[in-house]
């Protein structure tokens, strides 16, 4: 089962990166975007075939590795 | 006095730290990441470089190699633990140390000689050193140091703060942060201040020919306080 996950930085975590691409877009005429913010996403096959279980052990994944709690958020946002 | 430094696959400031430490005294071995305990020592030190290719996160990777258990439950039981640079990096990814480690606020990867102000000399580290401020050199993508408010208060309540970047006078000003570190951060230590994260390279500054010796001021130090 593959399980999707995204890592987003939190709301008051600088992201500088996020800012070049702003304005980068801005630069070639993409005017109207209030804000980017830059994040990571991730897709997991794993063996168990039960989503919700599968999904428990991708957020166990997401909380002990993937994302680091102090700076990001992580959601699942699919199974397939 | 014994010491030990973790060689982690990508580390490149390993055998330059060895050199430093060997050079003021101590009985240095290299451990591989790999293994599973600890030699005996006075002081574990995580080196700098680019450990896993700072894949993910920088230093996440190592944070979870098997030898991290030993030198966590050794900062635990007391032990000193140096993390310099990358060595830093693992240090907030193994939660010994608070916050974390973004990128630089202008995107660069910096390499100069910065000064530092120590005024923090509670502590095994920095305890009996004469000055207030030392020259070091820092080469770094990620080295802007970020933490929560809480966070924040509660690494100022305990006096956490190591060293700040400054100018050779000793002021701490946002002219003289090099990377967006919050409050000019250089370096922190845990609670009990036996861990020791910083992104400066003490290792780098031994050799008066080469550098500066304000490295040397600092292991010289180092090694006394510990014996």
């Amino acid at each position: 089962m593959k399980i999707s996950a995204i890592i987003t930085l939190k709301k008051d975590v600088l992201d500088p990166q996020g800012k070049v691409i702003h304005q980068t877009l801005d630069g070639m005429g993409f005017k109207d975007i209030n804000e980017v913010r830059q994040g990571k996403y991730f897709e997991i096959e794993v063996k168990e075939e039960d989503p919700e279980k599968a999904k428990d052990l991708v957020e166990n994944m997401c909380k002990k590795l993937l994302a680091n709690l102090v700076i990001e958020n992580y959601k699942i946002i699919g199974t397939q | 006095m014994k010491s030990s430094v973790i060689t982690f696959p990508g580390s490149n400031c390993d055998r330059d730290m060895d050199v430093a430490l060997k050079k003021f005294g101590f009985k240095n071995s290299m451990v591989w990441h790999n293994d599973n305990e600890l030699p005996k020592s006075d002081l574990v030190v995580l080196p700098g470089g680019f450990s896993y290719g700072d894949y993910l996160r920088c230093g996440s990777m190592a944070a979870k190699s098997k030898i991290m258990q030993s030198v966590i439950n050794f900062a635990k039981s007391g032990g000193l633990v140096m993390g310099i640079c990358n060595g830093f990096q693992i240090l907030v990814e193994t939660g010994l140390v608070p916050g974390v480690l973004l990128r630089n606020k202008y995107l660069e990867f910096i390499c100069k000689n910065v000064f530092v102000k120590l005024d923090n000399k509670e502590n095994t580290y920095f305890k009996n050193l004469d000055k207030k401020v030392l020259e070091f050199h820092i080469a770094h993508n990620e080295g802007n140091y970020f933490c929560t408010k809480d966070q924040l208060k509660e690494i100022e309540d305990n006096n956490q703060i190591a060293i700040y970047y400054c100018n050779n006078e000793g002021k701490v000003e946002d002219q003289f942060n090099p990377n967006g570190s919050l409050k000019n951060i250089a370096g922190i230590f845990n609670k009990e201040k036996n861990v020791l994260g910083m992104m400066p390279h003490p290792e780098r500054m031994i050799d008066q020919s080469l550098s500066g010796e304000d490295g040397s001021i600092f292991f010289k130090n180092l090694i006394n306080n510990i014996k």
